[in-house]
This record gives C-alpha cells, structure tokens and sequence, in this order.
C-alpha cells in the first residue's frame, strides 16, 4: 500500500490508469461467531489501509480493550450490534495495486444459511475460517458444501488462531488433512490452507515469522492472483433478451448482458422460442459498434432479419443450443419461514423469463450434519433439497455446474412477492438438436390441463378452505331457511359462501356442482335433498370426506309432517353420525347459525 | 481475439452490471423514476442510463425532490441537463413544508430533512404512483447501506425492514410487488467513491463545479466550512464570511453540506485528495451526526 500511496502522491494520473485496469474479485467469507471472521475481514481491511480515520477513532472508541477490535470495522446494523451478531449479508469493498475486490460477508450459523447462499452466488472465492483449537467442525463442512453448491470455483480455508497453538505446524497439517478428506468430494477447481492469526495478523496480509514451516501464499497474495476471468463460460453463447430498444421504424435493437459465450458480428443465431435463424448484424454499444462481445458484458445486438424477439428470449448459436425444457430437476435452497407447498404454483425467474412453476416432487433433502441425502417430504427454512419442477411454459436452461447464469433461477411466492428459494438446475444427458427443441416447444400446448392454483393458496386469498356444509332432514325441517341464514352469517363474518339451489337438477349435477364450488375455495351451503344413506355416502367419496360437513337438521318430526303434508316423508334415513345436529323445534334459526359457525371455526375452516 | 483479451477491467464490469441492473428493473416496473440529486452519483447513474437505452430515449423520467435550499450551482446545473437530456425531469417540492416555512435554519436538520427530503420523496412517489425509484446510493457509503439489497423492496408505507429483507441472488432480481408497494432500485451499489469520480473522469462527465476548489465566502460551525451560498444564508452574531479555497465532497442543501479546504480542481487532483485524506465520505454532511446509526433510522422511515 505505500507504493501506491507515492504513486497516488506523485502522479495520479498514473495510478488512475492502473487502477481502471484492475481485476475485480468478488469473494464470500464465512465462519460462525466465534472464529474470527469479522476480525479476518478487518484487519485485511485495516492492513490494506482501506480504513478511514474516523472509522477507526469509532472503533478504538467502542473498542472493549486497549487494542482495536477490527470486527467492529464490519459489524453493521443497529440491530445486529445489539445481538452481538451479524444478521445477513454486508459489502465491503477495498483495493490493493493488484484488484479490487467485493467481500461478502456472511455469518456462519445454521439458521443462516439463506444469507451464506446470498453472498455465495456471486462469488469467485469462498474464504472459510476454522478455528485451530476445536478442528474441522460440521458447521465448516457445510460451508464448504454450500459453497460448492452454489458453484464457487475457489476455495481458500483459514486455520485461524494459529497464535492459541503456538504455531504448530502438526496441527495445521492435521486440520487441513482431515478438511481435504471432505473437500476433495466436492467440485472446487482448487482448494489452498493458510496457517492465520487474524488477530496478530500472521498470514493475512504479509508473511508470518512465526509460521516458518509454510511457503505458501498470505491469504490477501492468495486473493491477488488466483486467476478467476476463465471461471466463466465463454463457450456456449446465450443472450437472454432483456429489452427491445426502438427509438425509431428503422432501429431495432436487443438489449442484455451476454449470460456466457462470445458473439462476433457476422456470426449466426438462433432464437428462442421461435426458433428462426439470422445473423448478427452489429453489436451496439453507447460508445460505439463492437466486433465481438463475450460474457458480462452489456450490449444490444441488432440482427440481419426482422425476427419478432421480446423480452424473456433467449439468442443462441446454432451449435450449442440450451436445454429447452418445462421439466427439470434442481438444487433448492429454501429461504423463507413458510415451507414448501407443493400443491402450490410459485413464480420461477430465470434469467429474463418469469413463469408459473410447481415442485413435482422432492426427490431428498440434503442431510446438514452428515452432507448426504436423506428422504423427505417437506422442506422447510434452510433445507437443501433436490427436487423435480414442473414450469407452465418452457426455460432455456443449462446445468448450473456448467453455466452459472443460465441454470440458476429463483423462486417467489405468488401470494406475498417474497423470494423463497434459490434454485441450481442439474441436468443429465446429451446435449439438445434443434429438432428435439422445436419439438419440446410444440409440446406447450399440448400440456396436460391442470389447475395452476392449489388450495392454500386459496385458503389465503378467501381466509377459509373450501367445504360443502351439507343440510340434511326430513321435509319441512327447514333445511333452505337455515342455509340462507347461514350464508347470510359468514357473508357477514367476511367469508365467502353460497348456497347452490339448482332446482330441478338430479343428484348427481348437485354433487358435481358442490364439488366445483368447493373446488373453487368456497363454502358451498347445500340443501338438496339426499335422503338416503347411500346418497349421502356417493356425495361424501366425491367431494372429499374431510372437506363435507353434514349437519342434520332434526326438527321433529310431526311439526314437519303439519307443514309438508304432502311430502313423501318414508325415504329418509337419519344420518348416522352427523358433525352437527341441531333441531329447528327447540331453538330459533339464529341460534342454529351460531351452532354451525361454531362449529366450522373449531375445525379450522377458516384462517383466522 | 485472444481469450486473454477477453476480460473486464473492474470498471467495465461494474458498468456492465449496473446496465443489467437498470435494463431489468426498466423492463420488470410498471412506471420507474430515476432520481436525479443532481450530485456526481446521480450523474454516473444517468450516464449509465443513457448507455442502458442507446440510442433510444430513457425510458423513465428523472425526478428531482427540490428542497428549495440546493446551491445555486446546483440550479444552474440541472436546467442545463434538463435542456439536454433525452427524457423529462420532473421536480417537485413538498407543498406543505413550504407552506409551514420550514428551512434549516429554524427547524433544524431532523426535521428539515424529514419535511423536505423524506417526506416529499413518499409524496412524490405517491403522487406520480412510481413503482420504482432507482437511486445513486452506494454500498461503501455507510454501514446500513452495505446490507441494502441492489433491488430494496419498500412497504406501502416507503419503509425499509432490515431484518425483512429479500433474499438477493446472483443478478437474478425479484421485480414483484402489490399495487402501493415499491422498490428502490440501487444500480451503484457495488462501486466505491473513487469508482464513480474515476468514471466521472474518463466518461468526461459534467459535475456541478462545486466539487472542486475555488475561493468562495464561507463561515466556520462545527468544524466545517459553511459556504454563504445566498441571502438567504442567516448569521449568527460575531460570524463575518470569509474567503477560503474551499470544495465540496458531498452535495445536499447549502446550509447542512460543509466544505473542505482545499486546492483540488481537477477530477484527478479530486481523487488525489481523497485517497490521502482518508476521511469518510459522509463527514461532511451534517445531518449524518445527530444521532448514533442515524442513517439506518432515516431509511427506516423512507429516506432514500
């Protein structure tokens, strides 16, 4: 850093012309409370010179101790200073005369394994701490497992507190030699060990007297060089249109960040889903036309035939085409408090597309303690799973091992907006022709009809599940009085019901009606008679036992025969167990109502 | 080309990634803004908008939440980008403050900012019913800002839940809200104070010339050189302007932003002082010192 200081001192335009050409590195550093990370992240911070003045007056004020507590330099918010903790995910940025980097910093408990995954995806290099007096930890193998997961390419493990060991080589060798027993199961290209004391600042920054048995690199030397610009895809071109830019008739550009690959003018493509062919006629930029343009670069690319692309397209080359596919099996990390529905239609983003997608099925879970698959049937907060997903419309994805950008894709609820899961597709098997994709494409509208909408997601719209209350008696007994009152009653508590009243109609219609009513997430107040037992047993089997509520309205039976005289009174048989029972002789209508919305409430009809 | 030849600079990629990031939430939002501070954020963030759409239009409009109490510099830039630039800028001033007279001399800096800056931001919003504000923040700013997500989601009610946010992954942003809701949208998050005077340098950018040192009229308070900006500037007894070669390093309204001696007026003499300074950015705003983790509470509450 004094280097530059002169240079920044002495010809600042010289520096500026170097440090424009700079590298960025994006790395993610995780550890648990305890082993060091925050005071690692500091005083890498602190021994770059990356640190203000008065950022560091802060510290050494709030400080317990005499010396500086470099982790206060990355403790964030109120709240998380508050618990002692960092609760989510926190840029820093520094630069030495080699690269800028962007740390993300992460904290290391379970529960938080939703923001290890946020900081992870983006990230060059994970930094793993461990803490030389307790070993290789579980906590630090499901970091390195999350890490391989999310498709880190590099990994740099601390053995921190090297200070607390007396330096010992052995215990260094032991710990990285049990670490590399796990870790060579995993996918990094490289994995380096770097005996630490982020406290002392052994091996952080600058070479360490006190550890003369390693001549490896200090970890900021590691940062440095360890190439990362070959970690991205430049041999599969995909272009997932973001925007159409149309200033005017004559221009007609397709604006996005090239996900991976390379496209030179002249080149051919192929887009996405129409499957139309043409050639790249420019690469536009604000500051000019460019021959080629290769991953992570944004330009808009206009091509030599008017081909009707819009946003959510996907430009590829002819001789490496994605696989174009509504079903395909992924990694999922869910992030949200609310478990996995898989009844439920969530919204999948993948690169520019949005669609209504369902998880089919959850294959296993990834066990967090033993890192091995486990059987399932739910996942819930911080559960990693594979699982099969179903989309409405078809993705044009890649093996997320192979391209990060086109095999990632998030996961949001429908109903509030929240992102609830993080997803990374695999794939298996040959690479798609474009007869196979054209014919995957054909196949959309051949789907199989289904509902996109399941029943909790119903039950949270309407604040209730669906269900027929089923009024059964005798002629007379009331039973089209009491339904009225009672659909006027949970109208008025704010539910949403009905009465079905398809005069005329045989039983069977009356049954399929109830069932779409109920299907719809509605309560379905039904009177039509069905004196028999057997009746009432075909109504139960196709609605759905658990979703029919009978009640059995027991007015006696010589004040009905006074009201109907001529109602045919011999078919009926009392039900045998109705849920409810209540007789129109012995109490008013309203009283009944109560009896029934009791009821309903008690099992858990409604939400609130 | 030489696979070695295809790779970024740190600039480049950053650039290339806040166009992502302006192109999607452009594509994704029913009606965006773009704030416009008129500060040297705002105007990376517009030139990086103006690359997004080329040739084309921006897409959106800008919005400037005029608090009245901007330097005159700051004026005088504005209208000259407003005459230039391909989209409409829109100010606005929050009507109520300025029927209650508020000003920071009387008021003081919490309550001035929470009228004039807060406040008539919600309104602007509200009154424009803009689904998406992009805004120039950084992440290297301030402590609350390096846990702020790229795409920040705000409640009906424009507040902030930092421990509710959402999870953000890999350039993959999710755009979905309920009708009132919105989202700020933070395209500069990832670049450093000296990336953004460094682009300001090599794109040629303009910038109010405030940032750079000249003599000016200026008084001391708080350790910090006030700059007598206008008439509208009140005196404390005893307090006689003085001419000092002063220049700015952050903008806001004339009487809460102090400036700093210096000798500084090139782009490159600018960053040369920055880097061997080495005082926080933020210093020079006032409004950041009255209360311990200010910022954080102020974004709670909807501030940009």
């Amino acid at each position: 850093m004094t280097d530059e200081r002169d240079l920044i001192r002495d010809d600042i335009e010289a520096y500026l012309a170097k440090y424009r050409k700079k590298e960025l590195l994006r790395f993610v550093s995780v550890g648990s409370v305890d082993d060091g990370k925050s005071t690692l992240i500091g005083r890498i911070l602190y021994d770059t010179g990356m640190v203000f003045e008065d950022q560091m007056a802060a510290v050494r004020a709030a400080s317990q101790t005499d010396e500086p507590d470099l982790a206060l330099l990355t403790d964030g918010l109120k709240a998380e200073r508050e618990q002692g903790i960092t609760i989510d995910v926190a840029y820093r940025y520094f630069a030495t005369d080699k690269r800028k980097f962007i740390i993300a910093d992460t904290p290391g408990h379970i529960q938080y394994t939703r923001n290890m995954v946020t900081g992870a995806s983006t990230a060059d290099v994970a930094l793993i701490l461990i803490d030389a007096r307790h070993g290789v930890l579980q906590q630090s193998r499901r970091h390195a497992y999350i890490a391989s997961l999310l498709g880190i390419p590099h990994l740099a493990v601390c053995v921190n507190k090297m200070d607390l060991k007396d330096y010992s080589q052995k215990v260094y060798e032991e710990i990285s030699a049990d670490f590399m027993e796990f870790g060579k199961t995993l996918r990094f290209k490289d994995v380096q060990f770097f005996p630490v004391s982020a406290l002392v600042g052994d091996n952080v920054v600058s070479d360490s007297e006190n550890t003369p048995w390693y001549d490896g690199p200090n970890v900021l030397g590691y940062l440095e060089t360890v190439p990362v610009f070959e970690d991205r895809n430049f041999t599969d071109f995909r272009y997932p249109v973001q925007y159409v830019i149309r200033p005017d008739l004559d221009y007609r550009g397709f604006a996005a960040e090239v996900a991976a690959g390379v496209i030179a003018k002249g080149d051919d493509i192929v887009a996405l889903p129409s499957g139309k062919a043409s050639k790249v006629k420019a690469i536009d930029t604000y500051d000019g036309e460019l021959d080629e343009a290769f991953a992570g670069q944004s330009v808009t690319i206009r091509l030599e035939d008017e081909i009707d692309i819009s946003r959510g397209d996907m430009i590829v080359k002819p001789d490496s085409l994605p696989r174009v596919t509504r079903r395909f099996d992924a990694h999922l990390v869910w992030m949200h408090e609310k478990p996995l529905d898989t009844e439920k239609a969530y919204l999948v983003k993948h690169s520019t597309q949005t669609v209504r997608a369902q998880i089919d099925k959850i294959y296993c879970e990834i066990d967090m303690d033993s890192l091995q698959e486990k059987p399932t049937d739910g996942i819930a907060l911080n559960d990693i799973a594979k699982v099969r997903l179903s989309c409405h419309r078809a993705l044009y994805v890649d093996d997320y091992q192979r391209n990060r950008e086109t095999g990632a894709f998030i996961v949001i609820d429908s109903l509030t907006n929240n992102t609830v899961a993080a997803g990374m597709i695999s794939l298996e098997g040959a690479d798609q022709n474009m007869g196979e994709v054209m014919k995957e494409l054909h196949a959309e509208s051949a789907m199989e009809p289904k509902t996109f909408v399941s029943d909790n997601e119903r039950m949270e719209r309407f604040g209730q599940r669906g269900a027929t209350v089923w009024l059964q008696g005798l002629p007379g007994s009331g039973r089209w009085t009491l339904a009225y009152a009672l659909e006027r009653r949970l109208f008025d508590d704010g539910r949403t019901a009905t009465v079905v009243n398809p005069v005329g109609e045989d039983l069977r219609s009356m049954i399929s009606a109830a069932k779409a009513v109920t299907d719809a997430g509605l309560i379905n107040i039904c009177a039509f008679p069905s004196p028999t037992r057997t009746d009432r047993d075909k109504l139960k089997a196709r609605i759905g036992e658990g979703r029919v509520i009978q009640v059995y309205v027991n007015t006696d039976e010589a004040l009905c025969r006074e009201r109907r005289p001529d109602a045919d009174f011999s078919q009926f048989e009392a039900p045998e167990d109705p849920d409810i029972t209540v007789a129109l002789n012995e109490m008013r209508i309203d009283k009944a109502v109560e009896i029934i919305m009791e009821a309903l409430r008690e099992r858990g009809q409604f939400e609130d | 080309m030489q696979a070695s030849a295809r790779k970024l600079s740190q600039l480049r990629q950053l650039e290339a990634e806040s166009i992502q990031i302006i192109r999607e939430a452009a594509a994704e939002f029913d009606n965006p803004v773009m704030m416009y501070s008129v500060g040297k954020d705002s105007s990376v963030m517009l030139r990086l908008a103006e690359k997004a759409f080329a040739p084309g239009p921006l897409p959106f409009p800008l919005l400037h939440v005029d608090t009245t109490w901007k330097f005159q510099d700051m004026y005088r830039y504005r209208d000259k980008i407003e005459a230039t630039v391909q989209a409409e800028l829109i100010k606005y001033t929050n009507p109520e403050g300025v029927a209650m007279g508020i000003n920071p001399f009387d008021f003081g800096s919490k309550k001035y900012t929470d009228v004039m800056k807060t406040e008539a931001l919600k309104q602007a919003l509200s009154k424009y019913e803009f689904d998406c504000a992009f805004g120039g923040a950084r992440r290297d700013e301030e402590k609350s800002r390096a846990k702020e997500r790229i795409f920040s989601f705000r409640d009906s009610h424009h507040q902030w839940d930092p421990k509710n946010q959402r999870p953000e992954l890999w350039n993959v942003f999710n755009a979905k809200i309920k009708k009132g809701e919105n989202v700020r949208v933070f395209p500069l998050s990832n670049w450093t104070e000296l990336d953004v005077w460094l682009y300001v340098w090599l794109e040629d950018i303009p910038v109010v010339p405030l940032y750079f040192a000249k003599e000016r009229p200026v008084v001391e308070r708080s350790g910090t050189w006030i700059l007598v900006d206008d008439d509208r500037m009140r005196l404390e007894p005893g307090e006689e302007p003085t001419m000092k070669k002063v220049r700015f390093r952050t903008l806001g309204c004339y009487p809460l932003s102090g400036a700093v001696e210096s000798v500084a007026d090139t782009v490159p003499k600018v960053i040369q002082e920055m880097l061997l300074n080495r005082f926080s950015e933020r210093q020079g705003r006032l409004i950041d010192f009255d209360e311990e983790g200010s910022m954080e509470v102020k974004k709670r509450e909807g501030y940009f």
